[in-house]
């Protein structure tokens, strides 16, 4: 049973590791792009990025999930998500690239706000172009400081990816859930949140890494 | 030929007048000080000068040239500007040294990122990036930081990053050297090493404007004061004379606070 058990929760942890990835892949650059855009000094853009910012992050990420999935099918008449699980992955993928790149942006937003003003106006007094000076000066400034808030928002990441199941993803909480219903046992529940604690154990591990490896500078 | 023309500028921040008619020249291989009361406009001027704010009136003039005019908006590429703005080279009340980057890398980034621009940049590499890095290492050496090269600004007293900042703005070799109070962020017992390297900088001509609040120091080491009171140049003229004999009621004012001590 064990072996059955874990080859199970593997399969989980298999699509629960790929909405992960897929995810901060894309939410992190899109994020950056917001942020930048929401600290920039067109109002217009501004104006429209808080509007939307609002609206991801004041309704439930399950709902946003549920329309994301079901939406299309129902306004379009036929499903643009295949029906198999790779359908549901990718459904799954977007309505969480568009959530986290919204709790993403403000934390770049921050980050970048938090820079010094002095930073940008010594780039500019030596000459350098805007694009220098972001990526020269102002970046790896902001990075270090959005590690700490940023490596929360990713374990919390890690733990949503279970609301795939409400669109039936065979994630891992999907997975270890299905032997409660089928067998009526209870312990590969507990065996599914040691597979999360080893998820996040590494993580942590890799964010103590990046937070150490920039601690060369102040 | 003076190397810099003010001609009549004004700034306000909207309905604010910071900088009223402001005008005075500077000659190569002066220095020139500012002096005057916090909120004179002192330091609106030198952000101006370096195209940190944009004048609301007058004209900017180096070498005979005019490097702005507000009298002509001309919307200019963001190349155009650069070049404007290599006359001039900036030191920061509060140093606003490069935090990710050594005292060396510091000094070395603007030139470095010019010489990428160049077209002989590929072929020549590594002489190229050799060569800065001998001018980076002389400029750090004339600051008497030749062993701090390799140190993180967090790891630099107050005073050793001030004159680490005075190197990375020599390094561009602007026209006119600009300091918007450079000590005044520093403990008293700094003061000293950041005044010894610039009294230096005046002893081998370098062009300077100094905005300042050592008013001893400005007078053995300016060549002319400007002293400011409320947006206004209240009065401009020879050092000594301008601190040791002012002709105006508001300068004698300003100046006898200091001597109290």
């Amino acid at each position: 049973m064990f072996g059955t058990v874990t080859l199970e929760l593997m399969k989980g942890l298999w699509t629960t590791v790929q909405i992960f990835i897929f995810t901060l892949i894309f939410s992190l650059p899109l994020g950056l792009l917001l942020g930048v855009g929401s600290a920039g000094k067109w109002k217009i853009l501004r104006g429209v990025i808080q509007v939307f910012v609002w609206i991801i992050r004041g309704t439930p990420l399950m709902l946003q999930l549920i329309i994301i999935f079901y939406g299309p099918g129902l306004w379009l008449g036929h499903n643009i998500w295949s029906g198999n699980e790779a359908g549901r992955i990718t459904a799954t993928v977007v309505a969480f690239v568009i959530n986290y790149a919204c709790y993403f942006s403000v934390i770049f937003r921050g980050g970048i706000e938090g820079v010094p003003a002095g930073q940008r106006e010594a780039g500019q007094v030596l000459g350098m172009t805007k694009s220098q000076i972001f990526f020269r000066i102002t970046l790896l400034q902001m990075v270090k400081r959005v590690v700490p808030p940023m490596s929360n928002e990713i374990i919390t990441l890690v733990k949503d990816t279970s609301l795939a199941r409400i669109i039936a993803a065979y994630e891992l909480t999907f997975a270890g859930f299905s032997f409660m219903k089928s067998a009526g046992i209870t312990w590969p529940l507990f065996y599914t949140g040691v597979f999360y604690l080893a998820f996040i154990g590494i993580l942590t591990l890799l964010f103590n890494y990046i937070e150490k490896k920039l601690d060369y500078f102040r | 030929m003076s190397i810099l023309e003010v001609k009549n500028i004004g700034k306000h921040f909207g309905s604010t007048e910071v900088l009223k008619d402001v005008s005075f020249s500077l000659e190569e291989g002066n220095a020139l000080a500012i002096i005057g009361s916090s909120g004179s406009g002192k330091t609106t001027l030198l952000r101006c000068l370096n195209f940190l704010e944009k004048p609301s009136q007058g004209k900017i003039l180096v070498k005979g040239n005019p490097v702005f005019d507000a009298s002509q908006p001309v919307k200019m590429s963001e190349q155009e500007l650069r070049r404007k703005r290599l006359h001039f080279g900036m030191v920061f009340q509060a140093f606003h040294l490069f935090p990710q980057y050594t005292a060396l890398e510091n000094v070395m980034l603007a030139e470095k990122l010019l010489a990428q621009e160049r077209k002989d940049f590929k072929t020549n590499k590594k002489q190229i990036l050799e060569e800065i890095a001998e001018h980076g290492n002389a400029l750090l050496a004339r600051m008497g930081l030749a062993d701090r090269a390799g140190h993180y600004p967090h790891q630099l007293s107050g005073g050793q990053q001030q004159r680490v900042a005075i190197a990375r703005a020599l390094a561009l070799k602007p026209d006119i050297l600009c300091f918007d109070e450079p000590t005044s962020a520093l403990d008293p017992e700094l003061t000293g090493e950041v005044l010894r390297v610039i009294r230096g900088l005046a002893d081998q001509k370098t062009t300077m404007i100094i905005v300042t609040h050592e008013m001893a120091f400005a007078r053995d080491v300016a060549d002319q004061i400007i002293f400011m009171d409320e947006g206004y140049i209240v009065e401009q003229g020879d050092a000594k004379q301008v601190i040791d004999n002012p002709k105006e009621e508001r300068t004698r004012q300003f100046l006898s606070r200091f001597s109290q001590g």
